[in-house]
């Protein structure tokens, strides 16, 4: 476990200096994520050990969110000042995006796979 | 005695050690309600333990900064949990690869979705113009979401607060949405529901369907780049 999360701090630090080093607009550890991926294309699969400490970390992925979103408590002010905009804005604009994506994805999706079951 | 306890509350509100566990037995109470509704989505766990943490603290009288340098622990592990994110990426390449044409429309359509719906929709409500710009990112993950929203002129803080709440949002909503189209397929599902509510849309198709939480996880990261390109050039033109 010790060593594959020191394999994910390397693969995110390197994402974070190339990131910074050439102010590109992509986050480090979304490059990192990018990295890893090719790395694992190359090496033709994780290790027994990456894949469990993986899936243990992204099982509780949801809570990793949870001190961020307390933010809430800072901005209630704002938040009371102005929550119609605020909650139609999120509302719609969530939905939408969803019914947008989806749709647009099966129009171009002229052979459905025949894969893979419904959630 | 009870200046005993308060002495005691002094050493622990100071400490990181309180911010820290009152996080995790948060998360771990609401989860197990989760569970125990059959992973239903209106349960969703950050929403429940957020709330939780936020009557906590103002009922103790402590700040988000104090709570904060003890949650910032579990904060942290948003980079590598991201970087790990690689793996399932991988295990699905091959699903992936077979849809490169719908995965790169849906991800152009839905993304400019989610930043123009957002603004107009928020402007047409006559909200200030920093909280519209705190909107524009808000489909994003949090620290994506919060670069884009500093270099706009909105407020960090609150896009982040923004974010989660559409993480929530699209966590809660997506099946509904999703069974009312009659969409079945898993892929189009999680790329959706990773477009539009970026992580916690991503922890919740994980926890349905393998492939539906590897492909929210290609969304997520996709349109976190890509609305970072998006966002400054769509103000500059409009």
């Amino acid at each position: 476990m010790l060593s594959a999360l020191t394999q994910l701090l390397i693969f995110q630090l390197a994402g974070e200096v190339i990131a910074r080093g050439l102010a590109l607009p992509i986050p480090g550890p979304v490059l990192g994520m990018l990295f890893l991926f090719v790395a694992l294309l190359i090496k033709g699969g994780p290790g027994e050990n990456l894949q469990t400490t993986s899936q243990n970390l992204l099982q509780h992925l949801s809570l990793l969110f949870v001190p961020a979103g307390t933010g809430i408590m800072v901005h209630l002010h704002r938040v009371s000042d102005e929550w119609l905009p605020l909650l139609a804005s999120l509302l719609v604009s969530t939905l939408a995006t969803l019914i947008v994506t989806a749709l647009v994805m099966k129009l171009c999706q002229r052979s459905p796979a025949a894969s893979g079951e419904a959630s | 005695m009870t200046q005993e306890i308060s002495q005691i509350w002094v050493y622990l509100s100071a400490s990181p050690l309180l911010g820290l566990t009152i996080t995790l037995l948060a998360y771990q109470g609401a989860f197990a309600i989760y569970q125990r509704t059959g992973n239903n989505p209106l349960a969703n766990p950050v929403l429940i333990a957020v709330s939780v943490l936020v009557l906590f603290l103002t009922l103790t009288g402590t700040s988000y900064e104090t709570y904060f340098a003890g949650a910032q622990f579990v904060h942290f592990l948003l980079g590598p949990a991201t970087v790990a994110l690689a793996i399932p990426l991988y295990t699905q390449f091959r699903r992936v690869r077979s849809m490169l044409l719908p995965v790169v429309a849906g991800l152009l359509a839905g993304s400019l979705t989610a930043i123009v719906s957002a603004v107009l929709v928020a402007r047409l409500l006559g909200a200030s113009t920093s909280t519209q710009l705190s909107l524009a990112p808000k489909s994003v993950t949090t620290p994506i979401a919060m670069g884009i929203a500093e270099r706009i002129g909105g407020i960090p803080s609150l896009t982040a607060v923004l974010v989660i709440v559409t993480g929530i949002l699209g966590a809660v909503g997506a099946r509904y949405v999703f069974d009312a189209m009659k969409l079945r397929d898993p892929a189009i599902r999680g790329f959706a529901i990773g477009i539009a509510s970026h992580g916690i849309g991503t922890a919740r198709a994980f926890q349905v369907n393998e492939q539906s939480g590897a492909f929210a996880a290609l969304a997520m990261g996709m349109n976190g780049a890509l609305t970072a390109l998006l966002v400054p050039w769509l103000l500059s033109s409009f």
